[in-house]
């Protein structure tokens, strides 16, 4: 069988640094063929260079047997390949079908009847349900997914790149993408998927590894386990943290929260009268689809934002009328989920980061003054401490990697966190061996009887890592479960909206 | 003497004159429009206008022809914003600082353009301004024909280029790829089509149709240039189009109410109703600003609107 794509010795180097590292490879006509890497593997870069966003420095890209060259995504489109993004590139005011139909077609008048008896074709034949004339803002993530698809296959893509597709969606709305992907592939497309999820990979045809850049292999993913993958991808074997468990859950109470209800600026309930309660040396583990309250309830119990109704208490203090650095300064860390925006200022420096939100506070301030000797050298022990990769306290956040800018921002909130630790999707977007490292660091704050809440789209993490499951939709708790009684298939039933009583 | 405000007569004469008041503001509110659905916001309406304003008038001054001087207008419009353009787009410079800087450009060139072709600027020769155009038959029809068939040809222009501007965002294929840009650049980037062109496109056209809206304030109003004339009608045209929810339609409403209350205020200067001249000048402005307060929660301007757009 000739390839449809054939990558060989791709090369590509941002300043000293080398992305991709005479990469070959081949895809197959009608395969489901997984890139699987840690981040900065240069899955990435290849992808881009793929697509014709980057341009390789060397190497050669053939299609079809014809070689190719991509200045532009226009040379790429014209070479039949199709890209959906990681984070979706839609219009949420625009109708599904003028997201796919714009930047298409001939002449000046935009003809939408000849796209439309298209797109409905394209949509049936893949057995896709979507009203055309919705605007796309209107669709449910995994909605929003298909005409991501739907986008790429109307330009007459036959090779589709998916980058992490289902870092969004819910386990059942995963497997549906996954019938249709396999759908896809029987009728002759070609598709490449970018993950590193080992259950993904598993489902696909072949999977080629990659490390710092090289091919590790190319193998049959019929032929190989998930940790002889594993080791391919970080060249070690890793072992699994693993919450022991813990007899009895009589532990008092630090954090409670009673029938809390927030709205948001179109006055739509994020929170809907929601009650949970965190307890000493426990877990408590939240799931949920990205956008169902959990931004809110972290902030809320965070001080960050105010609620409508309901009372949060913490010790048994409400918190009501408790500014964010009062509910640190009373033993409370907060691990935001957007690091960069929430956790970090990137312009200031590492030092000045670690004291921040404390440098009104002993042993920091001299005075007026900020003591700069002495942040300097915290600073340093904290990257001993963390082993953050870092030229020194001095570097500023924007420098880092996403990991140890995570790094940075754990050492100041696990500091802090004395009575009740805060961690919306610590580990998003980390690599195997720093994910392994901040769980660590989660649960030996467990150990010290810290009351902690764990927000994780890795369902398998917080199956590890808690005590209880909570799970969380449109601002409502459809119910808590011990973690033993959790299931992958329960807990995502949970995420779609069914409450526990009914799940089957 | 508040009654003669309600008199057939007057009442007619308001609402023509506030169509013709229209026409300068409706011009550059329209080409804004467009710019601002491509995501830019050009705070340098009002030196554009002034720009069109003097070549409009300059043209028509040296050929003696009205349709020269719209033309010299709509090309010092085009260089003004491909000026723009090429700092906002391409170096990508800070969209509300750059604007405002071509304002003062434009102040101080056109001073100093007037001052050292006519060495006492007090003695600037005039010309002859466009006339009334009534439409045949139209024109006739009582009450409605004189507020909106008896006017000059560059407002019967103005208000047809609402439903051109409607037709050309909702209709063309560009319209819908500039509307994507002001939303989504990346959406029409990642297809590969080239963001940067068709911004250049639409602030073009923007600085075209406030050159157009300048010209008006000379060519077909006061025959004279005098420095600053514009008086903060770009700046109106701005307010506008917030008020008009960057809708042609809307924005079309928008214009007329804020006409109609500038001819109404010099209509009562005009009866000789005792109220301070200064006050009724301010209303039109006055409106302006109530009209942002109330829109500060129905509009939805542009997501992408005052950001440049780099491939990351």
């Amino acid at each position: 069988m000739t390839a449809r794509l054939s990558i060989s010795n791709l090369s590509k180097r941002f300043g000293p640094v080398i992305a991709n590292d005479g990469v070959s490879l081949e895809i197959r006509p009608g395969e489901l063929h997984c890139l699987l890497g840690e981040n900065g593997a240069g899955k990435s870069t290849l992808s881009s260079c793929l697509y014709g966003l980057y341009q390789p420095d060397q190497g050669r890209i053939v299609i079809d047997g014809e070689e190719r060259r991509f200045r532009s995504p226009a040379d790429a489109i014209r070479a039949s390949i199709g890209m959906v993004h990681q984070h979706f590139v839609l219009v949420p005011t625009f109708t599904v079908l003028e997201n796919i139909v714009v930047g298409t077609g001939a002449g000046w008048r935009l003809d939408t009847r000849a796209a439309r008896r298209r797109v409905s074709e394209l949509c049936q034949r893949n057995g896709l349900q979507l009203n055309l004339d919705a605007l796309v803002g209107d669709l449910s993530v995994g909605e929003q997914q298909w005409v991501e698809i739907v986008k790429a296959l109307y330009l007459g893509a036959r090779v589709l790149i998916l980058d992490e597709p289902t870092a969004v969606l819910t386990p059942q709305e995963s497997e549906r993408l996954f019938t249709l992907l396999q759908q896809m592939t029987a009728d002759g497309l070609s598709i490449i998927l970018i993950t590193h999820k080992m259950n993904e990979v598993m489902r696909s045809d072949r999977v080629t590894v990659l490390r710092r850049g090289r091919v590790v292999g190319t193998v049959e993913t019929g032929s190989i386990t998930r940790e002889e993958l594993t080791q391919m991808m970080i060249g070690r074997q890793l072992k699994q943290i693993e919450a022991e468990d813990r007899a009895g859950s009589g532990a008092p109470a630090v954090v409670t929260i009673s029938a809390v209800s927030l709205r948001d600026a179109r006055r739509v309930a994020v929170l809907d009268n929601l009650s949970l309660e965190l307890r000493a040396g426990e877990v408590l583990g939240l799931a949920g689809v990205a956008g169902n309250g959990q931004r809110e309830l972290f902030e809320a119990i965070a001080g960050v934002r105010r609620t409508e109704r309901g009372e949060i208490r913490l010790d048994g203090k409400s918190v009501a009328n408790l500014s964010a650095a009062d509910i640190a300064r009373r033993g409370v860390g907060y691990v935001p989920e957007d690091r960069f925006r929430d956790g970090l200022v990137p312009d200031l420096t590492i030092a000045e980061n670690i004291v921040l939100g404390q440098q009104w506070q002993a042993p920091w301030r001299r005075g007026v003054l900020l003591d700069a000797a002495r942040m300097r050298e915290h600073a340093a022990r904290s990257i001993a401490d963390f082993s953050i990769a870092t030229t020194g306290p001095g570097e500023r956040i924007r420098r880092l990697s996403g990991g140890n800018a995570q790094k940075v921002i754990l050492a100041r909130e696990l500091a802090k966190a004395t009575r009740c630790l805060l961690c919306n999707q610590p580990t998003r977007g980390l690599d195997v061996g720093v994910i392994e490292y901040v769980h660590g660091q989660i649960l030996r704050k467990r150990q010290d009887g810290v009351a902690i809440l764990l927000a994780s789209e890795e369902l398998e993490d917080l199956m590890r890592l808690s005590d209880r499951i909570a799970v969380i939709f449109r601002g409502r708790i459809m119910g808590i479960l011990p973690r033993h009684s959790a299931s992958i298939a329960l807990l995502g039933q949970m995420m779609a909206g069914t409450p526990l009583e009914q799940a089957a | 003497m508040w009654t003669d405000l309600l008199e057939a007569g007057i009442i007619v004469s308001v609402l023509a004159a506030a169509i013709r008041i229209a026409t300068p503001i409706l011009f550059t509110a329209l080409g804004e429009l467009v710019a601002e659905r491509a995501g830019i916001y050009n705070m340098g309406l009002e030196g554009m206008m002034l720009m069109g304003a003097f070549a409009g008038w300059l043209g028509t001054y040296h050929s003696g022809s009205a349709l020269v001087g719209i033309g010299a207008a709509v090309l010092a419009g085009l260089v003004m914003s491909l000026l723009f353009a090429f700092m906002v787009i391409t170096l990508q410079i800070e969209q509300i600082v750059t604007g405002l800087a071509l304002n003062l450009l434009a102040s101080g060139l056109s001073t100093f353009w007037l001052r050292s072709a006519f060495s006492d600027v007090n003695k600037v020769p005039g010309i002859s301004i466009l006339q009334n155009a009534p439409i045949p038959l139209l024109a006739d029809i009582p009450y409605l024909g004189a507020v909106l068939f008896d006017q000059r040809v560059v407002t019967y222009a103005a208000l047809l280029a609402v439903p051109a501007v409607w037709l050309f965002l909702y209709r063309s294929r560009l319209g819908l790829e500039i509307r994507c840009i002001g939303e989504n650049p990346k959406a029409l980037d990642i297809k590969g089509h080239s963001v940067a062109l068709r911004q250049y496109a639409a602030v073009l056209f923007g600085g075209a149709m406030a050159g157009l809206g300048g010209a008006c304030l000379t060519v077909a109003a006061t025959a004279h240039f005098v420095p600053d004339m514009v008086n903060g009608r770009g700046w109106l045209a701005l307010v506008i189009v917030i008020a008009g929810g960057w809708s042609p339609g809307r924005v079309l409403a928008a214009a007329l109410i804020f006409s109609f209350l500038d001819a109404l205020q010099l209509q009562i200067q005009g009866v000789g109703i005792q109220i301070p001249y200064q006050l009724l000048l301010a209303m039109p402005y006055v409106a302006a600003i109530l009209a942002l307060m109330l829109r500060r929660k129905a509009g939805r301007a542009p997501t992408m609107l005052g950001m440049s757009y780099r491939r990351e």
